[in-house]
């Protein structure tokens, strides 16, 4: 059925076991996102060395398609350089606007295209970019506060 | 009169569509907004098609017409409520009306038994829909009043043991629900009142859960303000009431056209209630038909509405108890409760649970249904509301169920 695309088998997985759950000690920036329609909530910490990230950790309430794209997003975006960090989020967010016209380049997006039944249902949208808009506000933060160099 | 549920559905024309490829739509979100009948659908359009004209101006025959259509509509909703006509204002909707109030009130001459200052004091429930909490959180911003709140206990009703206590004698104003749209509480009315009143201050009611579901009479409430919104009483969305009975003390919150008596180039004053709180062109074929929604559910009578729902909310309350793991949020039992059922279900995320209910056919609401203090007050990140109205019956409810259980076996 439809929501077989929607309910994916990782989508499932990341849900039950997400990774980098738990929040870091020590970060470069944490931020705090709200879906203010539903209430999920997600903290992101990140850290950076040398323009790479080093760190994505995370902690948060929400529905399976928020919580397992955060998921995703932090194992995904881990050990890049902010630029390509930045053109993977650019192309997931194409996936999620795409109203179920892509598939998603798995070379590039490897779990995150499961997410992309995530495009049919227009309500849902949000809770999958809920953790990547948390990482790119981050990032954003990070890299205007030198923190990231 | 029987009610009889599969007739009032023929009155619906969109319960002759499907959903989700050819599933049959199972409505219980009638919390957010009503379905509407044939009749409604038509009162509005034929409005434009045969009546279209700005009310209170024109010296032309669709003019009279237009007026005498939505000054008709006023006199439906005041005979509906036990008002005189003169009381009921027509706002966008009860946000509106509830806005409108407390502007007003910001608007209130030194003196006036409504200005509110520093020294002042506003009192609002934990249950309130965001709707009734923000326009006065932000009454009490721009004035410096202070502002506190009635608790909501364990089994979801209004905690009133230290009712002197929260309504002191600086209230200005207590704003409350009728009936919590998450909880399905219908609250108690009359100590609250007894004890505003004692020390001068108003009563704001927000009806949007309770006039569509139940008889009202505003001479029996006791309350000063009362509102609600057209679009969930099988009315037209863009068309709320304010009714109120000091009206006339109570300074306007919009100018323009319409609400004035006179205007130089250097001030105004204003016309009377209600037409001093209706600027500019209103929403006239809105007001015509929830005129015409309020003629449906009369014919029906709202008694018999009521009685079908609580009737139906002990078979929904019975049945969703019976699902393993299942909690109701909210009173459960049908005591002063209306139909509006919250619940969790286990581990599963509310939107989860209600995009599963959808691929069934299933419409419920989840979140935190706008009341978010009360949902972090309860312990819980978001539920799932089921709520009922006069076209649902038992089969809605089992289909429900069935879908619930097919959730728990879909993310197990």
């Amino acid at each position: 059925m439809e929501l077989d695309s929607l309910y994916q088998e990782v989508i499932l997985d990341h849900y039950k076991h997400p990774l980098n759950k738990g929040l870091s000690d020590t970060y470069g920036a944490q931020v705090h996102h709200i879906n203010p329609s539903c209430g999920d909530e997600i903290t992101l910490n990140i850290s950076a060395k040398d323009g790479v990230i080093t760190s994505i950790t995370w902690d948060g309430v929400g529905c399976s398609i928020s919580q397992a794209s955060v998921s995703i997003a932090s194992d995904l975006l881990v050990n890049k350089s902010f630029q390509e960090a930045d053109s993977i989020l650019q192309e997931f967010t194409e996936l999620m606007q795409s109203k179920g016209t892509k598939e998603g380049n798995p070379d590039v997006l490897e779990d995150a295209v499961s997410l992309a039944g995530v495009s049919k249902f227009p309500a849902r949208i949000k809770c999958a970019l809920l953790g990547w808009m948390a990482f790119k506000d981050a990032a954003v933060r990070i890299t205007t506060t030198n923190r990231g160099e | 009169m029987s009610f009889n549920v599969a007739d009032i559905r023929k009155d619906f024309p969109i319960f002759e569509r499907t959903i989700r490829d050819g599933k049959k739509l199972v409505y219980l979100d009638s919390g957010a907004t009503s379905q509407k009948p044939l009749s409604v659908i038509e009162a509005e359009s034929n409005f434009y098609k045969f009546n279209n004209a700005a009310v209170h101006r024109g010296a032309h025959q669709l003019a009279e017409e237009a007026t005498d259509a939505y000054e008709g509509a006023r006199s439906k909703v005041a005979n509906f409520l036990g008002a005189t006509v003169d009381e009921i204002v027509f706002t966008k909707n009860a946000t509106e009306s509830l806005n409108l109030i407390a502007y007003a009130m910001g608007n209130a001459q030194p003196g006036s038994r409504f200005e509110v200052t520093s020294k002042d004091h506003i009192v609002v429930t934990e249950m309130e829909h965001h709707a009734n909490l923000i326009p006065w959180q932000q009454l009490a911003a721009r004035t410096g009043a202070s502002l506190s709140w009635f608790e909501v206990t364990a089994d979801g009703r209004l905690d009133l043991s230290k009712i002197d206590s929260v309504i002191t004698e600086n209230t200005k104003v207590v704003a409350l629900t009728h009936q919590s749209n998450v909880l399905g509480t219908i609250n108690p009315l009359a100590a609250i009142v007894k004890r505003a009143h004692a020390v001068g201050a108003v009563v704001v009611l927000d009806a949007c859960q309770s006039v569509p579901h139940m008889p009202i009479d505003v001479t029996k409430l006791g309350v000063d303000f009362l509102t609600f919104s057209g679009h969930k009483a099988v009315g037209p969305t863009g068309v709320g009431v304010l009714w109120s009975s000091v009206l006339a003390e109570l300074p306007p919150f919009l100018f323009g056209g319409s609400m004035i008596e006179t205007v130089t180039m250097t001030s105004a004053t204003w016309a009377p209630a209600p037409r001093r709180f209706e600027a500019g062109v209103p929403n006239m074929a809105q007001a015509v038909g929830l005129g015409a929604a309020i003629d449906y559910l009369s014919a029906i009578g709202m008694d018999a509405i009521f009685k079908h729902e609580v009737d139906l909310t002990g078979y929904l309350i019975d049945g969703l108890l019976a699902i393993p793991e299942l909690s109701i949020v909210g009173p459960s039992n049908t005591d002063a409760r209306g139909g509006s059922v919250s619940f969790t279900v286990g581990q599963i995320h509310p939107h989860d649970l209600g995009q599963y209910l959808d691929s069934q056919g299933v419409a419920v609401r989840t979140g935190h249904h706008c009341a978010w203090p009360l949902t972090r007050k309860l312990g819980v990140p978001a539920t799932t509301r089921a709520s009922l109205y006069l076209y649902n019956d038992e089969s809605d409810c089992d289909a429900l169920f069935t879908a619930i259980m097919g959730a728990q076996k879909y993310f197990a």
